[in-house]
């Protein structure tokens, strides 16, 4: 054999190889071509989801853990007991300080020194870590929600970040685990809801699961109209009544990133 | 050859400990896994529409199952459509854990019969959750 038909056998075989499954077998699809996906007709839709938080109504500390419960028992959110550094949230309590930075002061109204505020992610209009994730395992929706798929989350981190408002949490043990007295770290084990696995990144989802067969998000369920969840660009929905009439802020405008999570401040008592 | 006799024990040897697992299971039938698809959700089904079935042909879900669940994964995750139409029509809920694992509420003596005699390993089960498995 000389060199020029050692290099057209080499060449054909490499041709063959990349191609030559396909090539044989076709693109195999995964569902039949009869077969069709679509949207459940119970959905709910809107061009851009949005909540509205009126911090008056939170009042008690049973108020917060409400709706911090409905949203971690459905999701199956582990819970790890005096243990900050591996800490895994969705919706939790924060002072005004770290909700609000820079706007506190020395003369502030004292109930507001050391008021909390039920804070989640803001599923923002311009996210900053759906611009860093490298896999597009968060991504954002047609309707504004900041989604996570946690099949494609390699664990890289990015994304908290990118995120201003800590929203994101990274599981550095299995959420399956144990805390150190032996009690489980998922407290109730919710059958239809999947748990997630080491080295993933989650966070909140607005309840996609959920919206997709009819029903509110679980916070805002069991906030007792403590949270309006709504459509932004609807200005006849619940919540565009509520920010038209109210003054509300949302957290770190200045960085530009659009959060669609508005708090009406002062309530309705001193509005 | 030079110490022929060291090279020849020596190959054969090697041969005996490399064709071990072939001459080891020699002659022994090594039965095919056997499926169980007796639960009582598939029961119910049986019974209200005269016949087992799944949301695919038999023969399709043997085949393709896995193809099947990721362009679930991917509608419901990516463009949030939850509802599929099968090839005769008929409507399913696509959800592994919901819709799959509601029937074939035996993982162990069907999932995991098919997977381990093929020493296949899927992760979906590090994140879904399995089903109760039912002990009556």
């Amino acid at each position: 054999m000389n060199r020029r038909q050692f290099l057209k056998i080499a060449g054909a075989s490499t041709v063959l190889g990349l191609g030559g499954a396909s090539a044989v077998n076709g693109f195999r699809l995964g569902v039949p071509a009869a077969a069709r996906m679509s949207l459940d007709p119970r959905a709910l839709t809107a061009k851009r989801w949005g909540f509205v938080v009126d911090v008056s109504r939170l009042r008690t500390e049973e108020d917060y853990q409400k709706c911090i419960d409905a949203c971690h028992n459905i999701h199956n959110v582990p819970t790890f007991k005096n243990d900050l550094q591996h800490e895994v949230k969705w919706i939790w309590k924060e002072n005004f300080e770290a909700t609000f930075p820079g706007t506190e002061h020395e003369y502030m109204n004292a109930e507001f020194k050391e008021k909390k505020f039920l804070v989640f992610c803001n599923h923002c209009k311009e996210p900053a870590c759906v611009r860093v994730c490298p896999t597009k395992a968060t991504f954002k929706r047609e309707d504004g929600i900041v989604m996570q798929d946690m099949h494609r989350c390699i664990g890289c981190r990015f994304c908290m970040a990118a995120c201003p408002f800590g929203a994101r949490s990274f599981n550095y043990l299995d959420p399956r685990g144990k805390n150190p007295d032996g009690s489980p770290l998922i407290r109730v084990q919710s059958q239809t809801y999947p748990t997630r696995t080491i080295g993933v990144v989650e966070k909140c989802i607005a309840c996609y699961e959920r919206l997709a067969i009819g029903q509110q998000p679980a916070c805002v369920e069991a906030s007792n109209g403590a949270i309006l969840f709504g459509d932004l660009e609807d200005p006849n929905s619940e919540v565009r009544k509520v920010i038209g009439e109210k003054y509300t802020v949302r957290r770190k405008p200045e960085l530009g990133t659009q959060p669609s999570i508005y708090y009406v401040i002062g309530g309705s008592e001193h509005a | 050859m030079y110490n022929g006799g060291k090279i020849i024990a020596g190959l054969a040897v090697f041969l005996a400990f490399f064709l071990f697992p072939f001459y080891y299971n020699l002659g022994k039938a090594n039965a095919r896994p056997e499926l169980k698809t007796d639960t009582p959700a598939i029961r119910e089904w049986a019974q209200k529409y005269g016949k087992k079935e799944c949301v695919e042909s038999k023969d399709f879900m043997r085949a393709e199952h896995m193809q099947l669940l990721n362009d679930w994964r991917d509608s419901v995750v990516r463009d949030g459509n939850r509802i599929y139409t099968n090839a005769e029509g008929r409507h399913h809920l696509m959800s592994l854990q919901n819709t799959c694992l509601n029937c074939h509420s035996n993982k162990k003596e069907f999932c995991d019969k098919c997977h381990n005699y093929m020493a296949v390993k899927p992760y979906c089960f590090n994140c879904h959750v399995e089903p109760k498995e039912n002990k009556s």
